[in-house]
């Protein structure tokens, strides 16, 4: 190993960085906008379930109870629809996922009696979102019913709630809301960072093969180690600086609590930086072209740590033949240990396990990676 | 080119035994021998597809031979490629530096490869851009240089670490006439120092800068000798005919008695004959005869290209 010949392969690949948008663009701007993207845009509650309403009444009554579905928050108003078959063709068309009916004699039935049905159907091609929004639905109807409860037993003297007895669910989906952020943020760090780091040197190697830089390249006396070495310092740079926005943002703006130590983070944040750089300069040696090695990079990146980390779907949810898959999946430690280390504040010691297995990984494959450079053409 | 090496006496500097190599079905390099001097320009010389390209990358030991040996000033490339990498400089037919790097880092980053001292890249450096007529360019990116500043780049790259080995696959392809006249001036004035130079082309001319060459044909030297001396073993005498319509006299001219090779040059033909002093008048008479109008025929020397046309010829009759 001659140091030299290291910071010379380093300080090549850096200016190369500097100087190829699409590099820096994957660097710096895609961090950026999958932190926006990921952390606004995946959350497991559901807002603005866009909600179609046939009131076939028109009244005070049935308006102001539309007033409430649309006043929650919950819903959006999607269309105001004029016949029984329309509703089924908006909900048909998927022009919304709830469709509300307020029959003829609503008001009439509800002063008379103090009790009146109301249609809501829904759209449980998605049972998820269809649940949650019958939930809400149900919320909004209780909130309704109280409220009418207590005007009406005012006006015939009567206590106020016989009707209204329901339990405020909403405020039940509300509280998960919350939490779901605290519980993803810390993952997509992880999602982040194995995107990045693969896609970056993916294409390291592959392009000097494609440019025809590498012939020569081998035919001088740098060493293979010393190639990959040099080729992995820069982009390990900007992992962790990566890494270091990512984090700084779950903290500061996405205001997740952190409660661990900044060493254990730092740390098994190193560990898989080198872990997602070493499968993507693996994948550039093995497969020698920029497009081919960047599509097996996300591949083997992406998708591993978006569905089998935990990230979004709970491991212990899985059946048992996924579950034992995940074990072999890398980014399942990292993401056990940055929950662990912000929302539960474990330290070095509590996170042995899922460190040893991570540090293990790192070993492994950047061990292959520097076996498989070979100074040939063949 | 007065001083004749045969390459059978002294220390060589190259030396190849029996190599071979198969892509798949296609047998690139086959059986091939073949020593350098010390100090000598060797050229392989053939059509593309003869297998320039795979002996350039053997050589350089980029490239593993299915069988045979290669020596490169006493040290075995097959068994040991990295020994000899420190002595060697190779520059592949495809441009192999870094086009989004400027020229001065394109210079740091070789001369940082072979652990050169600063000060004396920095004085090598600028001898060579000199000599190359670069040192102007020194801060333009490479990728934006023309065709000829790029393998003079190539070549100052090469030449930084002073190699004992040059190895040019095809170097002057698509290179203007006056930086090829740069680049043959650079490598001449490296014959005083002791390097010895290999090179390919597909340039007929440029062969005959070469102390020694080998005619190369589907993977073969079929003959290996100064360019002189494969001229003078030449079979037959070379005729040169000029006429309006090269194309009839090319036409008229097969198949004539004493003929034993035609080749179209441009407007002229060249035509090898047994008997330049008899056939010269049997051909203005044929060419007359056939309505091909008055040609001016006159002997002349027989150029590499005629050598090796006449070599394949020959293969092509037997």
């Amino acid at each position: 190993m001659s140091p030299r010949r290291l910071f010379a392969m380093a300080f090549k690949e850096s200016l190369q960085i500097w100087r190829d948008p699409r590099s820096l663009a994957v660097a710096l701007l895609m961090p950026l906008m999958q932190m926006v993207l990921l952390g606004y845009g995946v959350s497991l509650d559901i807002k603005h379930v866009p909600l179609c309403v046939y009131d076939e009444e028109r009244s005070d009554a049935s308006r102001a109870l539309v007033t409430s579905f649309l006043a929650s928050g919950w819903f959006s108003a999607a269309k105001m629809l004029q016949s029984e078959r329309a509703v089924r063709e908006a909900l048909d068309r998927g022009e919304c996922i709830g469709a509300v009916t307020i029959p003829v004699d609503f008001s009439r039935v509800l002063a008379s009696t103090g009790r009146a049905p109301v249609q809501a159907v829904f759209d449980a091609t998605d049972t998820n979102t269809a649940t949650i929004a019958i939930g809400y639905a149900k919320g909004v109807i209780a909130l309704a019913s109280a409220d009418f409860a207590a005007r009406w037993g005012a006006q015939h003297g009567l206590s106020a709630p016989r009707v209204g007895t329901i339990d405020l669910e909403p405020r039940v989906w509300f509280n998960e809301g919350l939490d779901s952020r605290n519980f993803i943020i810390p993952g997509v760090v992880a999602v982040i960072l194995a995107l990045v780091g693969a896609q970056l040197t993916s294409l390291t190697v592959s392009r000097e093969w494609e440019r025809g830089t590498m012939e020569e390249l081998i035919s001088t006396p740098v060493k293979a180690l010393e190639v990959m070495l040099g080729k992995l310092a820069p982009y390990f740079a900007i992992g962790l600086f990566d890494a270091a926005f990512c984090l700084l943002s779950a903290v500061f703006w996405f205001d997740v609590p952190f409660r661990g130590s900044i060493a254990t983070l730092g740390l098994t944040t190193g560990l898989f930086t080198l872990v997602v750089l070493g499968i993507g300069y693996l994948l550039s040696v093995r497969i020698k072209s920029q497009l081919g090695a960047s599509q097996i990079a996300l591949l083997l990146t992406m998708l591993p740590t978006t569905i089998l980390s935990g990230y979004a779907f709970p491991i212990d949810q899985m059946p048992a033949a996924v579950r034992a898959i995940t074990l072999f999946v890398y980014a399942r430690y990292y993401v056990t240990i940055l929950r662990a280390v912000f929302l539960k504040g474990s330290s070095l010691g509590d996170l042995l396990l899922p460190i040893l297995a991570l540090a293990a990984t790192a070993a492994a494959i950047v061990w292959v990676a520097a076996r498989s450079f070979r100074k040939r053409l063949d | 080119m007065n001083r004749e090496m045969t390459g059978e006496s002294g220390e060589f500097a190259v030396r190849a035994e029996g190599l071979c190599r198969r892509f798949g079905a296609l047998q690139a390099v086959r059986d091939l021998s073949f020593a350098v001097a010390r100090g000598e320009i060797f050229g392989f010389v053939g059509p593309d597809g003869a297998g320039k390209t795979t002996i350039m990358r053997m050589l350089a030991g980029v490239l593993l031979p299915d069988k045979g040996e290669i020596f490169l000033e006493g040290i075995d490339v097959v068994a040991e490629p990295e020994r000899a990498k420190p002595i060697l400089s190779y520059m592949p037919q495809r441009f192999g530096l870094y086009e989004d790097l400027t020229v001065a880092e394109n210079i740091f980053f070789y001369g940082e490869l072979f652990e050169l001292p600063w000060r004396v890249r920095r004085a090598r450096a600028r001898q060579l851009l000199q000599a190359a007529g670069l040192l102007s360019f020194e801060r333009r990116l490479a990728g934006q240089l023309s065709g000829g500043m790029k393998q003079k780049l190539g070549l100052v790259c090469a030449l930084l670490h002073t190699p004992k080995v040059l190895l040019l696959d095809e170097p002057t392809t698509g290179v203007d006439p006056l930086s090829r006249r740069d680049f043959w001036a650079i490598l001449y004035n490296l014959r005083e120092s002791g390097v010895t130079i290999l090179f390919s082309t597909a340039y007929m001319d440029e062969a005959e800068r070469c102390s020694r060459l080998a005619l190369m044909h589907e993977g073969e030297i079929r003959l290996c000798d100064s360019p002189a001396r494969l001229k003078a073993a030449m079979p037959g005498a070379l005729l040169e005919v000029v006429s309006a319509d090269p194309r009839a006299a090319h036409k008229a001219l097969t198949g004539a008695p004493g003929v034993l090779g035609l080749l179209l040059m441009g407007d002229r033909v060249h035509v090898r004959v047994d008997n330049a002093l008899r056939r010269k008048g049997e051909l203005e008479a044929r060419l007359l005869g056939e309505g091909v109008g008055p040609a001016a025929i006159q002997p002349i020397e027989p150029g590499i290209e005629d050598v090796f046309v006449a070599l394949l010829g020959q293969e092509g009759a037997a």
